[in-house]
């Protein structure tokens, strides 16, 4: 059966009823932004997942593979905007497959809209969707509920305000790619220091008609701080209360044991490329 | 999340005045609700020594998922008898709700001040701390929002650290954090400061293993610990950062130093 799994739905909405709390998603409560320049489109992203005030990845990839002349910033729940757009990416190959044909960024854009908004919002994926195709570059937004927006210059996430103060005050139609790349993490940046929920480093993805550059850590204004003292414990300072060694002839008393084939040293597991 | 951004926090501080559900209200009928209380995050940390005691708190004051501060102090000088608190024995560290830590702060200040004119000596740290009990439990149906510690050297010149939950109820420690980051400090300095989980290797088998024998820590010592743990704190805490701000109690006055902290 395609689609999501609800067999845990009835089970839920009964726990949910006696107030046990739903569980609490990795949000990717973030900076995302995008803009076009003479000759294609940039996006950026900020690197922080966070899970309530908890900080729950310092360095985060939130710019997403579409196809190999689209590419997609998300912000939102984690795991909707990793889902979503690996589904989009699955459906726009086959798609591009079937017609011979590159995949167009409206294409793209209206397959994610319609299936976001099939879902009503309850998949939480806010999207910035850059590319470059046949019929010239396109910047889109996408939110939650299916709405899009066509803009030359866009920003999303919980740091949307900061970065749109960034792009309200120094945007300008005609930009060179350099100028763009840098007003995109300069608007990045404004998230990271002024947004909680935005932090760590810069992504940037320049797409240009012949190809797609992805800069992952482009700005890294947050190195961690040197510790001023060794926490290294004496070998020993740790209690064992219990001890027990099992010795590899005796394993095939607990579990069943199966000899195999150990590969040799550098023969390379086999990948798509 | 840009529909948050553009919206009040449904999960964070909200505005103060509230409409609420008119679920099962009578026709007509409204309910309204007022909600005085704010969290403002951040982080205090407290250490006391053989003969010091050290204050730290991060300076940043938040509300949602902005930074209103880069420098709010949270540790304050109490007690002394000017306005620029140089001659003041006592600190006291307050994080929460940084509306009521100031009254608080303005509140202990002046009770000490009133103390100092009476006796013609200032308040002990014991004193002290049993009187910030009872105003906070003075609040016991509309409290003070506020994680306070207390800190000073006693009659013996050993350092002190009195720690204390919004309505009153305190205790003296060896050292305590306060505020956002406070379960994830304070297992660290449990191990740290006390050695907890920490034995002599080699001086046993099992559970005759030998704990680690408690010493005091020393002022260096604590300066670098308190480093330390607000550099790992602001790593995993969206809430604490900008500014360290730590004050050292000693026999010769208190002593106060700022650090920089990561500011993302």
């Amino acid at each position: 059966m395609p689609g999501f799994d609800f067999s845990n739905y009835n089970r839920n909405a009964a726990l949910h009823a006696q107030g046990v709390p739903l569980p609490k998603a990795t949000s990717t409560g973030t900076t995302i932004v995008g803009c076009i320049f003479e000759g294609g489109v940039v996006i950026a992203a900020d690197t922080r997942a966070t899970s309530g005030p908890i900080v729950a990845d310092k360095n985060c990839e939130k710019l997403h593979y579409i196809s190999p002349n689209i590419w997609c910033a998300g912000a939102g729940t984690a795991a909707d905007t990793e889902f979503t757009t690996a589904l989009i990416s699955s459906q726009l190959e086959l798609h591009s497959l079937s017609t011979g044909r590159k995949p167009r960024v409206v294409t793209c854009m209206t397959l994610l809209k319609q299936h976001l908004f099939r879902y009503q919002g309850h998949i939480g994926a806010y999207l910035v969707v850059a590319g470059a195709d046949s019929t010239g570059v396109h910047l889109f937004t996408v939110h939650a509920h299916g709405s899009t927006d066509k803009l030359p210059y866009v920003t999303m996430g919980s740091g949307s305000l900061a970065a749109m103060s960034v792009f309200e005050t120094q945007w300008k139609a005609k930009m060179t790619q350099d100028e763009a790349v840098k007003l995109c993490s300069e608007a990045i940046l404004a998230g990271i220091f002024n947004d909680l929920g935005s932090g760590s480093n810069v992504d940037v993805a320049v797409i240009t008609p012949d190809k797609t550059t992805l800069k992952r850590n482009y700005i890294k204004p947050n190195e961690r701080t040197q510790k001023l003292k060794s926490y290294k414990f004496a070998r020993g300072t740790t209690a064992v209360l219990n001890e027990k060694i099992i010795r590899k002839e005796d394993l095939g008393n607990f579990v069943s044991v199966q000899e195999i084939h150990v590969a040799e040293p550098g023969d390379k597991m086999e990948v798509d490329v | 999340m840009a529909m948050f951004s553009q919206n009040p926090l449904m999960n964070g501080p909200n505005y103060s005045f509230n409409e609420g559900p008119k679920v099962n209200a009578p026709e007509g009928a409204r309910q309204h609700r007022f909600d005085p209380y704010t969290d403002n995050g951040g982080s205090t940390l407290a250490i006391s020594g053989a003969d010091f005691t050290i204050m730290a708190g991060d300076t940043r004051l938040t509300s949602g998922y902005s930074i209103n501060s880069r420098y709010h102090p949270k540790v304050f000088k109490i007690g002394g008898t000017t306005a620029d608190q140089h001659d003041a024995t006592l600190c006291l560290s307050v994080v929460g709700f940084a509306a009521d830590g100031e009254a608080l702060k303005e509140r202990l200040d002046a009770i000490c001040k009133m103390y100092q004119y009476r006796h013609g000596k200032p308040m002990s740290v014991k004193a002290c701390a049993q009187r910030l009990s009872t105003i906070l439990y003075q609040k016991r149906f509309f409290p003070y929002y506020v994680y306070a510690i207390l800190g000073g050297l006693d009659e013996e010149g050993k350092g002190a650290v009195y720690s204390y939950d919004p309505v009153g109820s305190y205790e003296r420690e060896q050292c305590r954090a306060g505020g956002a980051a406070a379960s994830l400090i304070m297992p660290f300095l449990d191990n740290q400061v006390n050695f907890k989980n920490q034995h002599v290797p080699g001086s046993g088998e099992g559970h005759a293993l030998q704990e680690r024998e408690r010493k005091p820590l020393t002022r260096s010592e604590v300066e670098i610990l308190v480093k330390d743990v607000f550099d790992g704190a602001v790593e995993r805490h969206i809430e604490v950062g900008d500014g360290l701000q730590m004050m050292v109690i000693t026999k010769n006055g208190i002593e106060e130093i700022f650090l920089p902290l990561k500011e993302d």
